[in-house]
């Protein structure tokens, strides 16, 4: 029986202590019209062996691609030692560290995790993690509303990623908060303060979310963004990627004041892509809204005898102490990935990190050069970008896609579905993992399709038109 | 000694960043950084002892024995980890087209088809992150299904006072009020308190089943009756879904939704405080407002659902498909069990609890329901020993994980002494 101990003695024994017959006696407070015969719709059991195989053919029919899509998770090299650490037993198989005194090396892991994104947003303090970077934008709208009072009007531009925008509706929706929408310059990209001024309509608002860099890949002027939501006494929220802020100025030293809360996703730090998830969602924000903020918090303390531990803190704020009036539900995060997160970032270091920010920024824009190369592609605004960029193309960026995909390539996401204002839209993003072969192989292969469908488009005007 | 204390200006591990690139590229100056931020400064070798040593000094499954209730603390197989880390896996963009990810998403549609088939219900979402998002995600669908309804006035959300926190601040998250129902004497939800609390403001009723104090509520169907005779739907905790896994199903006991803790009945690691996954299970009536995406099988293969084929949907949770690492490592657990495995997860966790109790009150503990059955967990009261030595719960606890136990959980629910 996998992972079931028991010898038949065992159980005959067992059974005997309790003084019942059989296993089946320990569900009699279980209304006979309720038990369940064995589940049909579960396969039988498979051994180790069985199940190796199974997926192992799964993998390898979907085999690997030479992936240039970014839009919110991004390939980047893990340093081996990052994982062999973290599914060490003691801690991957460990408990929430509730109990200090036997969760000690989790807890001193998550306080330097805690420092380490602290000084990467120049923020104060950061929790302990959050599920990802879409509901931790949601939880920090939920935090600005709190802290504000008598707002709950949050200003979110059409810049931030689209699908984080809606997961953020549906988490804060039934709390009676509006998230309006700014439109974003056609021409740079970004968003203009002119923009919030027309979106607010009127001064009573709660925050505006700023993101840096934004949803195409384009830099935010985020200083004016940030002074501007401060002038209306709002909050600004802060929406980051941790790798572009060993490069960037960090939210904390946005504007006159800095911004008030930054989130993101941590995956860059260390987590794989593996098909979305598991990530991690980071959250920092300044010493005065502490007490507002959601999730497990670790901080230093000294015991009976003066030395220094950690500990779960402020655990007033949350679900298990306050239930109803909790700042939030999350109980469960993503422990396991900040702990990847921390190994990961003092590997790198400060070096380390800024290298792999300068890279992807490099090989980015190698690619959007060798890409704007072909005729009829171009950049689709003009402001600076870290490392994505939306090209427009001369032909539906789907049928791109498809030849490029015949060849082992995925060439960025199709920014059709969510942003047909922009035509035929493609988001492209080259991280540090890419070398200067894999761009020619993307860019020839690019030139070939673009040139075939060109060729196709006008034989078929040809036809049309009767010559 | 932390990690910053270990570092040394200008120490690197070379190995692991790429080289410098040279020219500073597109990046105006004003965006630029000034200060380098506080990392630590180490050697690769630096980095791995400090880890290794962090380690050394946690608790965990696989090095001591954690007698906690509905965490469900069991061994986490390393065919799990091995097979959801397979390069192609790793290495998959989750917005890459399903046609290039056929084996994944089949491992994903097979699961939920294994969890529809040991709860009952109709359908399953994989989409929520954790339990707690879960516990969301089911009274955002019971608030949609009113909603749509045009039944506005159903306001609250009735939790029993013996509820995780996690229950009632999921109901405010959603925009409810939340009415906490008693406890009976034998550890049952109080059914007079119960049927005097609904009425036509209420939208639901959330319930953990077996309970947080270890027992089977014994009057589910009335339960079940009176909610839904009031107008309001059933959602049920899978907290501790362990101790009647193959057992009984949910939706048998007319629960309306449900979420499942993939990283307790499931045995995926907790990792310190995560990542879990708490997939969502509904009736017919409420499919149409499940999260997404969804995993279908159609024609051409495995597709994820969206938007435009669930209009009615309350949306996503998270920016992917859902934890997708944690979600193949339960598939692989739940393919090692098969069918009958899943019941022996009900069978033997049952068994070690009620053994354990015995020997507990053989030993002289006082337990708290000694008439009752223990499902996979029970309570042990100490206010006699505290009467009489002064020696409270939080010292046993204690003591215990001086002796190389994990504290089992103390003071919960706060209406046992």
């Amino acid at each position: 029986m996998p992972f079931i101990p028991h010898t038949e003695q065992d159980v005959r024994e067992m059974l005997a202590a309790i003084g019942v017959g059989s296993v089946d006696e320990l569900f009699s407070e279980i209304p006979a019209g309720l038990r369940a015969g064995p589940p049909a719709g579960v396969p039988a059991a498979l051994n180790e062996m069985q199940v190796t195989r199974l997926m192992r053919e799964r993998a390898e029919r979907d085999g690997t691609w030479l992936n240039f899509i970014g839009a919110g998770a991004y390939e980047h090299h893990i340093p081996a030692a990052v994982w062999q650490i973290i599914t060490r037993g003691e801690f991957y198989s460990a408990y929430t560290p509730y109990q200090a005194e036997a969760s000690q090396g989790t807890l001193q892991l998550l306080y330097e995790y805690q420092t380490m994104m602290a000084s990467l947003t120049g923020l104060d303090v950061t929790n302990a993690s959050l599920y990802d970077g879409a509901s931790a934008l949601a939880e920090a709208v939920l935090m600005a509303v709190r802290a504000h009072r008598t707002s709950r009007r949050v200003l979110m531009p059409a810049s931030v990623h689209p699908v984080w925008r809606r997961v953020a509706r549906t988490i804060v929706r039934n709390q009676g908060i509006e998230l309006i929408e700014v439109p974003y310059d056609r021409e740079a990209g970004h968003t203009a303060p002119a923009a919030l001024e027309a979106a607010a309509q009127k001064d009573d608002l709660a925050a505006v979310v700023v993101p840096q860099p934004n949803f195409f890949g384009v830099l935010e002027p985020v200083d004016e963004l940030t002074d501007w939501a401060h002038s209306r006494g709002a909050l600004a929220i802060a929406v980051v990627n941790p790798i572009s802020l060993a490069l960037l100025r960090p939210p904390g030293e946005w504007g006159s004041k800095g911004a008030d809360i930054a989130v993101g996703d941590g995956q860059p730090l260390g987590s794989p892509l593996a098909g979305g998830g598991p990530y991690f969602g980071f959250m920092a924000c300044g010493k005065d809204l502490l007490r507002q903020m959601p999730g497990r918090l670790v901080g230093a303390t000294t015991d009976v005898e003066g030395r220094r531990g950690f500990v779960l803190t402020l655990q007033a704020r949350e679900q298990h102490i306050r239930r109803s009036k909790a700042t939030s539900n999350i109980c469960t995060n993503q422990g396991l990935m900040v702990a990847a997160a921390a190994v990961h970032m003092a590997l790198l270091g400060p070096e380390g990190l800024a290298r792999v920010a300068r890279a992807c920024h490099a090989n980015t824009l190698a690619l959007a050069s060798r890409l704007t190369a072909v005729s009829g592609v171009r950049r689709a605004f003009s402001g600076a970008f870290f490392h994505e960029a939306v090209l427009t193309l001369p032909a539906p960026a789907a049928t791109v896609l498809r030849g490029l995909k015949a060849q082992g390539i995925l060439g960025g996401l199709d920014l059709k579905p969510t942003h047909p204002e922009i035509g035929h839209a493609l988001l492209v993003c080259a991280t540090e993992t890419k070398n200067g072969d894999d761009l020619a192989r993307f860019a020839e292969q690019f030139e070939r399709i673009i040139g075939r469908t060109g060729r196709r488009k006008s034989r078929a005007l040809n036809r049309k038109s009767g010559n | 000694m932390l990690i910053f204390e270990r570092s040394r200006s200008g120490r690197k591990s070379a190995a692991q960043a790429p080289a410098a690139t040279p020219g500073a590229g597109e990046i105006p100056g004003r965006y630029l950084r000034t200060k380098p931020p506080l990392l630590p400064e180490c050697s690769e070798l630096d980095v791995v002892r400090h880890y290794t040593r962090l380690s050394q000094n946690n608790f965990s499954i696989d090095t001591h024995f954690y007698p906690l209730g509905s965490c469900t603390m069991k061994y986490n197989p390393r065919a799990c980890n091995a097979l959801a880390m397979l390069p192609a896996f790793l290495g998959r963009h989750p917005a890459a087209p399903d046609d290039t990810g056929q084996g994944f998403l089949a491992c994903l549609y097979d699961l939920q088809e294994i969890l529809k088939s040991v709860t009952g219900m109709a359908e399953v979402s994989l989409a929520p992150l954790a339990g707690a998002q879960g516990e969301f995600t089911g009274v955002a669908m019971i608030r949609a299904y009113h909603d749509a309804r045009g039944d506005a006035d159903r306001r609250e959300i009735l939790v029993p006072d013996a509820a995780h926190g996690t229950n009632p601040a999921s109901a405010v998250m959603c925009g409810y009020m939340v009415r906490e129902i008693a406890t009976d004497a034998q550890g049952n939800v109080d059914l007079a308190a119960l049927k005097a609390a609904v009425g036509p403001r209420t939208a639901g009723l959330m319930l953990t089943n077996p309970s947080t104090l270890g027992v089977f509520e014994q009057h589910i169907l009335e339960m079940e009756r009176t909610v839904h005779e009031a107008g309001g739907l059933l959602y049920y905790d899978g907290a501790n879904l362990n101790a009647i896994l193959g057992e009984a199903k949910p939706a048998d006991m007319g629960f309306d939704a449900i979420h499942i803790n993939l990283h307790k009945t499931f045995s995926t690691p907790h990792g310190g405080g995560g990542p879990g996954a708490g997939p969502v299970g509904v009736n017919s009536r409420l499919a149409p407002f499940l999260p997404l995406p969804l995993v279908a099988q159609r024609k051409g293969g495995y597709r994820l659902l969206g938007e435009t084929d669930r209009p009615l949907s309350i949306g996503r949770l998270g920016a992917q498909l859902g934890n997708a690492g944690v979600l193949l490592r339960a598939y692989v657990y739940a393919r090692m069990l098969g069918a009958e495995g899943m019941r022996r997860v009900a069978e033997f966790s049952t068994l070690n609890a009620n053994y354990l109790m015995v020997e507990l009150a053989k030993a002289g503990f006082e337990i708290a329901f000694p008439q009752r059955r223990a499902s996979h967990e029970f309570i042990v009261t100490l206010r006699r020993l505290k009467e009489e030595t002064g020696v409270t719960a939080l010292d046993v606890a204690k003591r215990l994980l001086d002796k190389g136990f994990h504290a089992p959980t103390v003071y919960f629910p706060l209406l046992r002494p």
